[in-house]
């Protein structure tokens, strides 16, 4: 099975029958027909591409909608592919109800974007003191060395663009599903804001082994 | 937002009676002692209510055994599953934290009759029913 696509509607709580609180993430996916299967012989890889979100045709541009109606799908907003080895056949339409309470799912989404960051908002580096005479507050401080190897290495932790990136939530435990409104309720955050585009697949996460 | 709060009311419990900072309240909340599940009664002054929706909380504030005990219960929470009030306070702000460097004479809550100061949250749609006019003498019980 692939995954769904979707929206991040909120975070909110809900009460566990013996009365300890748990938060959660509700999220509104699909419903997402499968619009093409991508197979190893003719693509060199297995997927599904699911549709999501639907508008009105003028929305979209004129190969898109090629595209779907030439698969007799309706105009949608948002096409993605999901790695799958047995795709489900084009047409079939996939929603909330092939998660359960209970299973471990991953969430990508694009996190909230917070612009060009210093270090210490960025990395968490501390700073420099505030006082005794101290006149770097807040800087990267020595960031390499000197004549060997003269030149700063790579991945060094340095001020840039932080956030607005794909991330993954991985192995999120599906709390509550919803096939009436659409809706999947998860454990804990997820990234992005409001609104924001999610794609919920099946954990990849391999079980710990017990014992 | 809408779905958020649809998820939210389905967890609001749907009588909580009105009862106001300087109420006198037993809460009752259950307890599970390994197998056995037992209800236990807390009762004490309403201190202060804070949040609102499903993540509103009360303060109790008790002395007990000559220990002040403070408890935060969720409102909304299963395992509080009943708050009864004892007696209404007069009391003129909505925390009282003046409480806690006072004990005895000091920290006296006058009862408040019906008609008197304004009507706790959630009163008027629970209609209290007509009681009749507490005996006078401020600060007893």
């Amino acid at each position: 099975m692939p995954g769904l696509i979707g929206r991040k509607v909120g975070m909110t709580q809900v009460f566990e029958e013996d009365g300890t609180v748990m938060p959660v993430t509700v999220l509104a996916l699909g419903p997402c027909p499968v619009v093409c299967v991508k197979s190893r012989q003719t693509d060199g890889y297995a997927a599904a591409q699911l549709a999501f979100d639907k508008v009105a045709a003028r929305k979209l541009t004129r190969p898109e909608r090629g595209h779907l109606a030439g698969r007799n799908i309706e105009p949608h907003r948002v096409l993605r592919e999901f790695r799958a080895d047995e795709p489900p056949e084009a047409g079939t339409v996939l929603d909330v109800t092939m998660f359960a309470p209970g299973d471990r799912v991953d969430v990508v989404g694009i996190t909230k974007g917070r612009g060009f960051q210093g270090v210490r908002k960025r990395h968490g580096f501390h700073g420099g003191p505030e006082t005794h005479g101290c006149k770097t507050h807040d800087q990267p401080g020595s960031i390499g060395m000197s004549a060997w190897p003269s030149h700063v290495f790579k991945g060094r932790r340095l001020p840039g663009q932080m956030g607005n990136v794909r991330q993954t939530t991985v192995n999120l435990r599906v709390v509550r599903t919803d096939p009436d409104r659409h809706l999947l309720l998860v454990r804990g955050a997820v990234p992005g804001g409001r609104n924001s585009l999610v794609l919920v697949r099946k954990t990849r996460r391999v079980p710990r082994k017990k014992g | 937002m809408e779905v958020l709060r649809n998820i939210e009311a389905r967890q609001l419990k749907a009588e909580i009676p009105g009862f106001a900072p300087g109420d006198t309240v037993q809460v009752a909340v259950r307890v599970v002692e390994g197998e056995k599940v037992r209800s236990q009664l807390f009762q004490g002054v309403v201190v202060a209510r804070n949040n609102s929706g499903l993540r509103e909380t009360v303060t109790v504030r008790k002395i007990s055994d000559g220990v002040a005990v403070e408890r935060i219960f969720p409102i909304h929470s299963p395992n509080v599953t009943a708050i009864e009030v004892v007696r209404h306070g007069r009391v003129r702000r909505a925390k009282l934290t003046y409480l806690r460097g006072r004990k005895g004479k000091s920290a006296r809550i006058r009862e408040r009759s019906q008609d008197q100061g304004r009507a706790p949250r959630g009163a008027a749609q629970r209609g209290r029913a007509p009681q009749a006019k507490p005996e006078a003498g401020p600060g007893e019980a």
